[in-house]
């Protein structure tokens, strides 16, 4: 009798330790990404662009051909990637102040251009990686290090929901929210991350799956508590499913 | 192609990019250089190419660093305050050493200015616009013909030393028409392979383009091999034009367009007897100190002229080291020197120092 492997480290992934803190959900995603592109024999095509943030270092951490971009500007350098090189798969890794704050010129005329990338977006409420400040996709009354009081919408506005705006565009192929709290919901993400590949490899369009994600440390909260969180605050602010399918993604 | 075509500088710039095995461009709309941008809209989707107009400068240099990080040769043009707001860009392509070549169609500044052309952006150019130690290789053409003979230059520099060329031009430059003639017309496909390139691991491991190195021991490494390599670009590459200089004892230093036009106050000068001749860097970094010294001792006086109130004046201080007297003149705000009013200028010194 042969023992049939139904789960294995991805070859895509590097087999090192990873920076991220107990309870970040990068490691899920980069997993995710990694099995996909392993599943879709993608490696020798694929580059990610990865941002100014806590993923700063991701190119450590997949085998894929990998770029290092300024804050916000992920896009406009996949942009310049893929005009130069359309055969090339290529993915736009950022954050939600990367992507929602200082990158949001650069992220909506991508999507408008419907440039042939895929955007992962890891909206983890806050700017993790220079210690929990506020970001624009901060939840109001929720407490960062700039917000030490709750975000106030009288004085900061309200967070932006990235994935329903630029949903309204025409340029976008796909866009979908997920989570990755659960194992049903990783299940989800991975369906929806697989379409979003297929949208650019089908030469779709743009193509973006946003991920709620943990940072337990910067909401000072175990692990267990931080997916609790995303379950009963962030969900019903940003729900998860798709926003955008245009005809022929699968 | 040995004929000679009559081309707007702007057009003739896009021309010369384009025969130099360019294919994509990215770019914003700003005054004065629009002609350059839109020669490439109308010419490179006819190609095979890619004209992409960006929502922002800081957008435009972020995919031009992403092409160059794709192995391509790139290009994009605009003026003063579209290049500062490059500058961002810019220091990441020059920290990640890929090659790229961006033009300044300089105007007047600061802020908003004026559409006139102007040289005050020669400090931004030669003393490092952006943040951290690095260097942009800076051409300076003075002529049309001139610009159409240093874009190839300027792109074989950036692949050669893998970095930033800024071709600094200005309004002049780009609306005046000249009789142009191409030598060269370079196609993408004859240009050799980037071993480097991140398009894909496809039989290689992976590469990674990145300008940081959160360990300092690490980064002041890299700092210390960009300062070798500007090393060897200040004792290799510097370009520049002695304009009647055998016999001289007054030398006037100006670049660009007013180098062009002292060309033409040193022919008046020397109609009067007066033996004065031109010094025009045409590399402005690496910056010609060795050879602008070796006037020192011939000459009575250095004039150095420029559309600005003094920037280049620093390097001809810095060459000349107070051995002999460094007289300025300077228009700015989109203000152009006169012959008239240069050779004033000169004449008076010359009455001063007599």
């Amino acid at each position: 009798m042969t023992v049939k492997p139904i789960y294995t480290f991805p070859k895509s992934l590097e087999k090192k330790n990873t920076h991220y803190c107990p309870g970040c959900h990068h490691g899920i995603v980069h997993r995710l990404i990694a099995e996909l592109i392993d599943e879709m024999n993608l490696l020798e095509k694929t580059v990610i662009v990865w941002p100014v943030g806590c993923s700063v270092l991701g190119y450590e951490y997949l085998k894929t051909d990998g770029v290092e971009a300024a804050h916000g500007r992920a896009p406009a350098m996949a942009t310049g990637i893929k005009r130069a090189s359309p055969d090339s798969f290529v993915i736009s890794y950022q954050g939600d102040g990367d992507l929602a704050s200082i990158g949001m010129a650069e992220i909506a005329h991508a999507a408008a251009r419907g440039e042939k990338i895929t955007v992962v977006f890891i909206n983890n409420t806050n700017y993790g990686m220079t210690g929990g400040q506020m970001a624009p996709t901060t939840l109001v009354g929720q407490k960062t290090t700039t917000s030490p009081y709750g975000r106030d919408p009288n004085v900061c506005g309200y967070p932006i929901r990235v994935s329903e705006m630029l949903a309204t565009l025409e340029g976008p192929a796909y866009i979908a929210r997920a989570a990755v709290n659960k194992p049903a919901r990783i299940v989800q993400a991975k369906k929806f991350l697989r379409k979003a590949f297929n949208a650019q490899l089908k030469g779709l369009g743009f193509s973006m799956v946003e991920f709620l994600s943990a940072c337990p440390i910067q909401w000072h909260m175990t692990p267990i508590e931080a997916l609790n969180r995303i379950e009963k605050e962030l969900i019903p602010y940003y729900p998860l499913g798709e926003f955008k399918v245009k005809e022929g993604v699968e | 192609m040995s004929e000679k075509i009559f081309m707007k500088g702007a057009e003739a710039l896009a021309e010369a990019v384009i025969r130099s095995g360019c294919r994509l461009f990215f770019g914003y709309p700003i005054t004065p250089q629009n002609e350059t941008p839109e020669y490439f809209s109308r010419k490179l989707p006819l190609i095979g190419g890619t004209y992409l107009q960006a929502e922002s400068e800081v957008a435009a240099i972020n995919m031009v660093y992403g092409a160059a990080c794709a192995g391509k040769r790139v290009f994009t043009s605009t003026s003063s305050p579209g290049f500062s707001l490059m500058q961002e860009g810019i220091s990441y392509i020059s920290g990640s050493n890929v090659p790229a070549v961006v033009a300044n169609i300089v105007r007047g500044g600061p802020g908003l200015g004026d559409i006139q052309p102007a040289q005050s952006d020669y400090f931004q150019a030669t003393k490092g616009g952006g943040h951290g130690d690095y260097h942009l290789i800076v051409l300076a053409p003075s002529t049309v013909q001139e610009v159409v003979d240093l874009v190839p230059v300027a792109f074989d520099l950036a692949d050669k030393y893998r970095m930033v060329v800024e071709l600094f031009l200005d309004g002049i430059l780009g609306q005046m028409m000249e009789a142009v003639e191409f030598k060269y017309d370079i196609k993408p496909e004859d240009l050799p392979e980037k071993p480097w390139v991140t398009t894909g691991a496809k039989g290689r491991s992976k590469n990674v383009i990145t300008s940081l190195d959160l360990r300092p021991e690490g980064l002041e490494k890299i700092n210390l091999a960009l300062k070798e390599k500007y090393k060897e670009i200040e004792e290799k590459e510097k370009r520049w034009e002695e304009y009647k200089c055998d016999d001289i004892e007054y030398l006037i230093v100006a670049f660009g367009t007013t180098g062009r036009i002292v060309k033409s106050v040193v022919d008046e000068l020397r109609e009067e007897g007066i033996k004065v001749g031109l010094f025009r860097p045409i590399t402005l970094w690496p910056f010609p100190y060795k050879e602008l010294a070796a006037f020192i001792d011939k000459v009575k006086f250095f004039l150095d002229v420029e559309m600005n109130l003094g920037q280049m004046l620093e390097d001809v201080n810095l060459a000349v080291k107070d051995k002999k007297p460094v007289y300025f003149y300077g228009r700015t705000g989109g203000m152009v020197p006169t012959v008239d009013e240069i050779k004033e200028f000169f004449k008076k010194k010359l009455e001063e120092v007599k």
